[in-house]
């Protein structure tokens, strides 16, 4: 039965096992274990980042193409919500709505972007969604009437998910049982759906020739396959589950904004995710999204406190300085695609 | 026993089509350019344009020759370049505040000669940063793409990390040379001296280039690279340090392109280098991956198209580009001047 849901896809690694297990029972309870703002709020975008890492790894790690448009699509689905919640008014429809309208037009474009670089090349596709997206991300921030502009929009989710809609009276293992717990349980679920079925996505025949054309995309096509028709499926199917994880993100904030969904940045932050995670495994996407995150809301801490005790030293300390955290991230990347190529999953599944 | 065929060879004229086609790309350019001319109002503001889009230009081709050519000769596919147009817009803009007394006479000479160090200065620390670059980043992850766009992609990031850690997180403001500030004014339109400047380097450049790659001894081996590699080793000529080269010169110019375009833009900031980079790909594209004379038609069409619909309706700026490089892509899918691979 379990071995059902995961689709036969086990983790293989007595250790990956219990992370995974824990992690799980982490995120599921999280406002029961870690009650307070903060910590929901990061086992939230954890959430969230599991399912955006995933996608994107179902075409890099998969699929073997190099997209720079995640962002974009992520933000597609956001901008959904935001906008059909803007205009609709509050309600679960327009939640509904702006979802299925960001991820229909986020896996379009793909189907256009794909259509015109993979049929001749596949790096080309690296270079042209990275131009697509700053075009993208540009406009967005140019067409203020509609988005909002460099400010983003704010708007109403349903009553149901506020903090002022109580469900039952008192509390819920000393938790207040508002909507607010309703909506962390929104994302959760939806979440590990989505999880899941990528899962199954993986480790279906269409998998299987997608890992086939990373491996060898002559062959396959000498096998039979038309290697363009899987690359363009792969693209536009995680295309549309990112604008999915987008509209999560924008219930969870009740707000979106170039930099919370279409930067240069958050994609940058995908690629370490996956990589570090390891690629071509969903797990590693779990793996990779729950270490960065914690390790963005809490690693700074720590590289502060490292930074104080060199503070003598030249040089050093900016180097230590919490706002360069990026830069070791950046080291740790570069090192990861050399020798652990299969991230940290792999090492643990000791391939 | 059957006649011959009738044998009536005709001397037809090559239609005028066949006979523009295989200059179509630079047809292009001028097509655009008179496009513009009948969009543009006033011719005025036309002339203004184009000057501006050229210096665009010519400053695009710079930063992207390096990469067309590294790719074009050993399939690699540098994401990362736009870390060293960011380290040379640092390297050069330092050496500029550091030589203030010259650039701040009002003194044609010494401001060039002030602009001549800077972009000695930034090109050589550029060119060192990519024979590094190239050793611990690139040479490892050879006739790899995958690897080889993420590695490049995790070193621009750590690149742009450390230009904090020296420069600080602050963008830098800088003014152009005294004497490079300002416009003419020729026929009713105002030239800015400085675009005039950058699209004079440019083309210096772009000559020089095309002279290296299509005279030389070492262009010769280039080209032949480029086309079949294989072949030129076997010839006995070693093509990885030859590889290092064009990376190294490569790397060079996009630092000189770098202070081109930190003086352009006047100011500078750390991830300038990778929102260069946006036009470099749209451009290496649209020319045709590995082609020199493809990326320098292909910038000077982004350049001019950019200024043109930024006058026109500014926030459809960089969408026109994206429409520009879409077409082309329609009309020729590997660019304007492939690269035939004798393989």
């Amino acid at each position: 039965m379990l071995k059902t849901l995961v689709s036969g896809d086990t983790p293989r690694s007595p250790i990956l096992l219990a992370i995974l297990i824990v992690i799980l029972i982490c995120l599921a309870f999280a406002p029961f274990l870690f009650p307070g703002v903060r910590s929901v709020d990061t086992a939230a975008r954890i959430c969230i980042f599991i399912v955006l890492v995933a996608s994107y790894d179902l075409l890099l790690g998969y699929g073997g193409i190099v997209s720079f448009a995640h962002t974009m699509f992520f933000g597609l689905g956001a901008y959904g919500v935001a906008l059909a919640s803007t205009d609709m008014g509050r309600g679960f429809d327009a939640l509904l709505v702006g979802s299925v309208a960001g991820a229909g037009l986020a896996a379009l474009l793909a189907l256009v972007i794909g259509l015109f670089s993979l049929r001749v090349r596949a790096i080309f596709f690296a270079m042209i969604t990275l131009a697509v997206a700053s075009a993208v991300a540009v406009l967005v921030s140019q067409l203020s009437t509609l988005t909002g502009g460099e400010d983003g929009l704010s708007f109403k989710i349903p009553r149901a998910l506020g903090p002022a809609f109580k469900f039952m009276d008192g509390e819920l293992f000393g938790v207040k049982a508002n909507g607010k717990l309703l909506k962390y349980y929104l994302v959760f679920i939806s979440c590990f759906v989505l999880f899941l079925l990528m899962l199954r996505v993986v480790n279906s025949p269409f998998g299987r020739v997608l890992q086939a054309i990373r491996e060898n995309d002559f062959r396959a096509e000498a096998i039979g396959y038309r290697v363009v028709h899987y690359r363009v499926a792969a693209t536009c199917l995680s295309a549309a589950i990112a604008a999915l994880a987008g509209a999560l993100y924008a219930v969870w904030l009740r707000y979106v904004g170039p930099d919370t969904t279409l930067s240069m940045e958050i994609m940058i932050d995908i690629l370490l995710m996956v990589v570090i995670g390891g690629m071509g495994t969903m797990y590693g996407a779990v793996i990779g999204a729950t270490l960065f995150v914690l390790a963005q809301n809490y690693l700074q801490n720590v590289l502060s406190l490292a930074g104080e005790s060199v503070a003598t030293l030249p040089l050093l300390p900016d180097l230590l300085n919490a706002d360069r955290w990026l830069l070791w991230l950046g080291v740790l990347f570069i090192l990861s695609v050399y020798f652990f190529p299969t991230g940290i999953v792999g090492r643990l599944r000791g391939k | 026993m059957s006649a011959a065929p009738e044998h009536a060879p005709t001397m037809a004229k090559m239609s005028l089509t066949e006979r523009l086609a295989p200059h179509a790309p630079i047809l292009l350019v001028i097509a655009l350019i008179l496009a513009g001319l009948v969009a543009i109002p006033a011719t005025s503001s036309w002339l203004t344009l184009t000057v501006s889009g050229l210096a665009m230009g010519m400053m695009i081709f710079i930063m992207a020759s390096g990469l067309t050519l590294v790719f074009g000769l050993m399939d690699v596919i540098n994401f990362g370049h736009g870390a060293f147009v960011s380290v040379g817009a640092f390297v050069g803009v330092s050496f500029l505040l550091l030589l203030e007394h010259m650039t701040g006479a009002p003194n044609l000479l010494w401001n060039l000669t002030a602009l001549m160090v800077a972009i000695v200065g930034a090109m050589a620390a550029t060119g060192v940063m990519g024979w590094a670059f190239e050793r611990v980043i690139v040479k490892p992850v050879y006739g790899h793409h995958l690897k080889q766009i993420l590695v490049t992609m995790g070193g621009l990031i750590v690149v742009e990390q450390l230009i904090i850690v020296l420069w600080g997180p602050e963008e830098i403001y800088i003014t152009r040379p005294e004497a490079l500030k300002g416009a003419i004014t020729f026929a009713g339109a105002a030239l800015e001296k400085y675009r005039l400047v950058a699209v004079g380097i440019g083309l210096v450049v772009f000559l020089a280039m095309r002279w290296t790659l299509r005279r030389t001894k070492i262009g010769l081996i280039v080209r032949a690279g480029v086309e079949n590699g294989e072949m030129v080793q076997a010839l006995g000529y070693n093509l990885r340090m030859v590889f290092i080269g064009v990376f190294v010169a490569g790397s060079a110019l996009a630092g000189l392109g770098g202070v081109l375009w930190g003086l352009y833009q006047e100011v500078i900031t750390a991830h300038m280098g990778n929102q260069t980079m946006i036009l470099v790909f749209i451009v290496v594209i649209i020319g045709g991956l590995g082609s020199v004379e493809g990326c320098f038609i292909g910038a000077l069409m982004v350049g001019l198209m950019q200024n043109y619909v930024a006058f026109l309706e500014p926030k459809a700026a960089l969408i026109s580009n994206i429409a520009l490089m879409v077409a082309i892509l329609m009309w020729r899918p590997t660019g304007m001047i492939p690269v035939v691979k004798a393989k």
